[in-house]
């Protein structure tokens, strides 16, 4: 008997795993026992497959080679495997935010009439950033704004625009470090030519240039992301939705949307409630058409419209395993291959939309910002047409779903915080000041089989919020914890220490706020450069009581996450597996202690969850002792 | 009773063998603590090359064991029940006799702590950690067959 309590905490994930084993269906737990022992060299980051005079290695044992063909020694290799890493994750957010910004360009000049401006303020205040006249036409505003965005990702000298909205300490910093990016397309670049054979071997030099690759990313391409989504999909508001495979529905035609780009999955939310389309789903037997998400493209739809939330990452394939879903259309970014094989074990059909992720043989819907709505409706057609053909006696949709309220911007929570007519950061941070609440935390990333699924998350969140720290989170994760019941206002007095608990229950929050996708940790950063605006909590990001993890993580774009948090000055702990990174002494020493002199932050790896609780409220204390903060209140 | 046998052209010389070998020498038993162990845990196997074939390398435990016959300090003894060569280290003093002579260089010295590295067939598990950790099944853990001359 497998003992499914070790994969996953979550009961609906472990049911659904029951149910694949007997039907022997193959999924990521699976798969990664096969994997086992995963190559050691690849662990250690001591594997160089740069250019054909390798692949060497590096001997971790110290008998053998202790450098591989061109000289190359274990630090410069793992430093260059790192440094890839990071210019891959920050393409891939930053990519996400120019086809935002390119959507918001087409629809201003007319081509994409399925979009509107649906949040004017955002669009003039950023329209102000970028030294825009607001006085004109609103489409007029778009125009000139995206043309603008879109030449952030072309700039080649000068600075992002977005770097101004960290505090002026912070830039000194970046500054005086040369690590302020310059463009967002030459940042990813640059470092890709660094790590080439034969350019940078000093990985010092390669971890500065992967700092402002990353600081490109989430002063860039994700802040772009985020910032755009809002102006033409609207800016979140605290919305109730519901999570887990439960929200699947036994006799609605089911509709799963995944992946990152929520484009043209909000037009998924408007076909699906389409009268016609609707009565044709009745016609074929159905109650009507449930539309649900998995991973950030599900936070990008429960935010504006509360839709429901399938699961994570890890359930991408649970979710077609519960012999229910007619469709799941998916987009770009952490889409497991393997979907192509579990669905042709259902009726389900895989429906690709982007030219940049296609499965071969997999039925292919191109989604084109002129004909987003057409595409939606052509792929709610498909699953409805699809509907007669799943077998009712494989369905076996688990119970569990849970409720949850996301739609926590950096606007939004100060309003809530300080009240809509005096939006302020104001009592944020005087909770802090006052010691009644300790501190900030923002637990992010994925979820990955080498750890038991959503253990890390929900064990981390509980023990930080317990010690009244008030956790920010995104992604997978916050679907994680909204799973266990963690992100409703009643968890605060369940869970959450007395100080956190009196600030919950004063202003009506749970004690751990969505705040969105991935891309939306660029919402953490401006909150975190809006407390320091406040006053009082010092003038540096890295002042403030605060740090951040990525309990679970194994997406490259993590590791992005990681690099532009430790460089903006946040304490940031890893999960999982360091990055391999550990065949290289120099380089470990220097990521978790030399980069806390140089940036103000450091990082650091643990594979304990209570452990690394104990590491975030060290630093948060520490950071408290620095300011001369009270003692917290109830300690 | 058995014995490790190559299937040697399905080996790739990814040298995974050797990282489990050492992992599973270990105090610890996992390879990110296992490299910060005081006494670094060397592998027992070690991946060589000739012409276009890689040959996995590790004790053959034969039966007519030059390293039995050349140990002076009587650490090295051949168990028939067991089909192994017993290695007693606290008898052991270092004087690499054996390493000399194994035909197959299939002994190598730890200088560090002056006793020879060989394979133990991991004595306390179902099967050597090497034969898990061969991605592409070219080591075989099987009865020993009679090889015809």
């Amino acid at each position: 008997m497998e003992n499914f309590k070790e994969k996953s905490i979550d009961i609906a994930t472990q049911e659904v795993l029951k149910k694949a084993k007997e039907e022997n269906i193959k999924t990521a737990w699976d798969r990664l026992e096969l994997q086992q022992p995963q190559c050691g060299f690849g662990q250690l980051g001591i594997c160089c497959t740069i250019c054909d005079m390798g692949p060497c290695r590096i001997d971790p044992f110290g008998e053998g080679a202790k450098a591989g063909v061109c000289g190359a020694n274990a630090d410069t290799i793992a430093a260059r495997n790192l440094a890839r890493k990071i210019a891959v994750g920050a393409s891939a957010h930053s990519d996400h935010g120019r086809d935002v910004a390119h959507t918001l360009s087409l629809m201003s000049e007319g081509h994409a009439h399925d979009y509107e401006i649906v949040d004017i303020e955002k669009l003039k205040t950023l329209a102000q950033e970028f030294g825009i006249d607001i006085t004109k036409t609103k489409e007029q505003i778009a125009k000139e704004l995206s043309k603008k965005l879109l030449e952030e990702f072309g700039k080649q000298e000068g600075e992002l625009i977005f770097c101004k909205r960290a505090p002026k300490k912070r830039q000194q910093i970046w500054k005086k470090l040369g690590i302020t990016p310059r463009g967002i397309d030459r940042e990813v670049v640059e470092l890709l030519h660094t790590t080439t054979m034969g350019v940078d071997n000093d990985y010092k030099n390669l971890i500065a240039t992967g700092l402002r690759c990353a600081l490109s990313d989430g002063w860039g391409g994700s802040m772009v992301a985020t910032d755009v989504q809002d102006i033409i999909l609207g800016s979140p508001q605290p919305i109730r939705g519901k999570v887990n495979l439960g929200v699947l529905k036994e006799d609605y035609v089911n509709i799963v949307v995944h992946g990152h780009e929520p484009v043209l999955s909000e037009m998924a939310v408007k076909a699906s409630l389409d009268p016609e389309l609707i009565k044709l789903a009745k016609s074929k037997g159905a109650q009507g058409i449930n539309l649900a998400g998995i991973c950030c493209t599900a936070n990008e739809v429960l935010m504006r419209h509360g839709i429901p939330v399938a699961g994570n990452f890890l359930q991408q394939e649970l979710a077609i395993i519960t012999g229910a879903v007619e469709v799941m259309m998916v987009d770009v970014q952490c889409i497991m291959p393997a979907l192509q094989e579990v669905a042709s074990c259902f009726h389900t059909k895989l429906v690709t939309t982007n030219p940049k992720a296609r499965f071969p043989g997999v039925t292919h819907i191109e989604f084109e910002a002129k004909n987003a709505y057409e595409a939606a409706k052509k792929i709610m057609q498909l699953a409805i047409e699809n509907f007669s053909q799943r077998n009712k006696e494989r369905v076996n949709i688990p119970k569990q779903e849970m409720d949850l309220v996301a739609g926590f911007t950096k606007e939004v929570v100060f309003q809530i915080l300080g009240g809509k007519y005096r939006a302020t950061y104001k009592p944020l941070n005087e909770a802090i000041i006052s010691g009644r609440l300790r501190g900030l935390a923002g637990v992010v990333g994925c979820n990955n089989p080498k750890q038991t699924h959503d253990y890390f998350h929900n064990t981390l969140v509980k023990e930080l919020i317990k010690n009244d720290v008030l956790v920010l989170q995104t992604g997978c994760s916050a679907i994680a914890c909204a799973k266990q019941g963690l992100l409703i206002p009643e968890a605060a007095k369940e869970y959450a220490g007395r100080g956190l608990q009196e600030i919950c229950e004063a202003v009506g929050i749970p004690p751990v706020l969505h705040l969105g996708s991935c891309v939306d940790n660029s919402r953490i950063l401006t909150a975190a450069s809006y407390v320091i605006a406040e006053g009082g909590l010092g003038e540096d990001l890295s002042d403030i009581p605060a740090a951040g993890c990525a309990p679970e993580w194994m997406s490259e774009k993590a590791i992005t996450i990681g690099f532009y948090f430790v460089a903006s000055g946040v304490f940031t702990v890893f999960g999982a597996s360091p990055f391999a990174v550990l065949g290289s002494d120099n380089l470990v020493h220097y990521l978790t202690h030399d980069l806390e002199e140089i940036v103000g932050a450091k990082f650091a790896f643990c594979d304990d969850p209570l452990e690394m609780s104990k590491m975030m409220i060290a630093h948060i204390d520490k950071k408290r002792k620095a300011l001369n903060l009270k003692p917290v209140m109830y300690a | 009773m058995k014995q490790l046998y190559y299937e040697v052209k399905k080996c790739l010389g990814c040298k995974s063998c050797e990282i489990a070998c050492a992992i599973a020498h270990s105090l610890t038993g996992e390879l990110f603590k296992a490299l910060k162990e005081e006494a670094l845990s060397l592998p027992r196997k070690k991946v060589s090359s000739s012409g276009d074939k890689n040959y996995p390398v590790s004790c053959r435990h034969c039966k007519d064991p030059k390293c039995v016959e050349a140990c002076m300090a009587a650490a090295l003894v051949y168990d028939k029940e067991k089909g192994m060569v017993l290695h007693d280290e606290s008898r052991c003093v270092g004087c690499w006799m054996c390493v000399m002579v194994c035909p197959y260089s299939a002994i190598r010295p730890n200088i560090k702590t002056k006793i020879p590295i060989r394979c133990d067939k991991c004595k306390d598990k179902d099967e050597p950690s090497c034969v898990k950790a061969c991605p592409t099944g070219a080591i075989i853990w099987q009865e020993e067959v009679e090889v015809i001359k």
